[in-house]
């Protein structure tokens, strides 16, 4: 479990996040949306401490992380996984290098069960035989997939996703999203996706945050977005005109 | 002086939470290959050419029929052991790798592969950069004294080539009020301007914000401070060195 308390952070003038409060909890998908520019990456970044909050804390599993000591905080980013919005894998390096990076920084397995552990992540994300393509080789879909397997060779107990549909087409982004979802449910383990695609919160968020000119002004589950009662958030999720239509429905 | 003392700050934390040596062993290895190896063709040229050409001048303003010929190969041998060889090399050596490290971090900064090392629990800048100053710090020394080498051949084929001075002649002057000091002073003055290049580079592209356009400025002020803090430094380390 992820827990945030009063996290803010400003640049220069702008408030980006202003005292957000939160629990990610375990086994399940969480998801961070809201519209561009509300500070949901900022938020995630925050959390995984690549920038720190000027105010508030960030607990995993009670593990005060905003004001561990370095060592401490390096072992805590040795349990987290994460998905970057363009799979910034390495370009130096092919697939299989990609993969086993994780592993061979820090771990101490053999070279065959880090071929083992490879090989079987690429097949969980679908990917088999590509183990010596270089990266600059393989489509946006596949790479999202090779950061998947990367985020999760070292069995973390926490996976961040920033935006992991972007770029891609929708049939692609439904994959990789039940791909992230049923990941979380088979390794038990807190899920945290930041997303403004609204296939993804309807598909797969089992508890959602709404981000709003960086203050959280919702929370809840995908069932009950539709009919939150916040305006800012109806505009949202009913900016698409499929997702109008549905309303007008209701 | 902000930037200089964050670029201190920067240097601190090449030493703090590292990898294992094994890991290290394996990236300056690495790096060797792709600093040293790589840079011998250019070296090797431009030295030669340098070499040649420096001859071939030196012989045209010598038109006083007393001064021996010998001073020809003499003047080569100063001129490529003090400055040719380490500091004007050096200048090359910061605009092909100088360049290459900061546009490599620079990118690596803004495609976010750098977010995903610190993700992982490791130090970027230690991981990324230190190998690569340790590299450079091996590998440059080396390339001065190829680029010598390199430079005095260039100097005597041409010389005798074109008959500005025997082989004999060339060979004498180059024994000639030797002093072995100033191969000591051109190998220090390797091992400091590699640590320059390695580190400012590193430093400019380690701290890229934006896109492609911010990596080309990042590898250009790279290229730029490395210049100057090899002039500024060649002087203070000639006037300690040779004073």
């Amino acid at each position: 479990m992820i827990k945030i308390k009063n996290i803010s952070k400003s640049f220069g003038d702008k408030k980006v996040l202003q005292g957000i409060n939160a629990e990610f909890e375990k086994g399940k998908t969480n998801l961070i949306i809201g519209s561009s520019g509300t500070g949901k990456s900022v938020l995630l970044k925050c959390i995984v401490g690549l920038i720190t909050p000027d105010e508030g804390r960030v607990y995993y599993n009670l593990r005060n992380f905003t004001e561990a000591d370095k060592d401490m905080k390096s072992e805590i980013r040795r349990e987290i996984g994460m998905l970057f919005q363009g799979g910034a894998l390495f370009d130096s390096k092919n697939v299989q290098e990609n993969i086993m990076f994780p592993l061979d920084v820090l771990t101490k397995m053999t070279a065959d069960e880090k071929l083992d552990r490879v090989n079987d992540c690429l097949k969980r994300v679908g990917l088999e035989n590509i183990n010596n393509k270089r990266v600059s080789e393989i489509s946006g879909g596949m790479k999202k997939r090779v950061g998947i397997a990367r985020a999760i060779v070292n069995n973390p107990n926490y996976l961040f996703c920033d935006e992991p549909n972007s770029g891609l087409d929708p049939q692609t982004s439904i994959l990789i999203d039940e791909l992230i979802h049923e990941i979380t449910h088979e390794l038990d383990i807190t899920t945290i996706v930041v997303t403004h695609d609204m296939n993804s919160v309807m598909g797969i968020g089992e508890k959602i945050i709404f981000l709003y000119q960086g203050q959280k002004l919702w929370e809840g589950h995908h069932e009950e977005i539709t009919h939150s009662g916040v305006p800012e958030l109806d505009d949202f999720v009913f900016a698409n005109k499929v997702m109008s239509k549905m309303r007008n429905s209701l | 002086m902000s930037g200089f003392g964050r670029y201190v700050i920067f240097l601190g934390s090449l030493f703090v939470r590292r990898e294992s040596f094994k890991t290290y062993y394996k990236l300056v290895l690495e790096e060797c290959i792709q600093i040293g190896v790589n840079s011998i063709f250019l070296f090797m040229l431009v030295s030669t050419f340098i070499g040649a050409v420096t001859t071939v001048q030196t012989a045209f303003n010598m038109v006083n029929p007393l001064i021996p010929r010998f001073v020809i190969s003499q003047v080569v041998r100063e001129m490529t052991v003090l400055e040719l060889a380490p500091t004007v090399m050096a200048l090359i050596y910061a605009g092909k790798i100088g360049s290459s490290m900061a546009g490599g971090i620079g990118t690596m900064r803004i495609t976010e592969q750098i977010d995903a090392l610190e993700v992982m629990g490791i130090n970027s800048s230690s991981y990324l950069v230190l190998p690569k100053i340790i590299a450079s710090m091996l590998m440059y020394p080396l390339l001065v004294i190829f680029s010598g080498v390199c430079s005095l051949v260039g100097g005597y084929v041409v010389g005798t080539a074109i008959h500005l001075v025997t082989p004999t002649e060339f060979i004498a002057g180059l024994r000639f009020g030797f002093n072995p000091t100033e191969i000591s002073v051109a190998l220090i003055k390797g091992v400091v301007f590699a640590f320059l290049i390695s580190s400012i580079s590193s430093f400019k592209g380690y701290f890229t914000k934006g896109g492609a356009l911010e990596v080309g400025i990042a590898t250009t002020e790279a290229v730029t401070a490395s210049v100057i803090a090899i002039l500024l430094m060649d002087y203070f380390l000639v006037n300690i060195l040779l004073s």
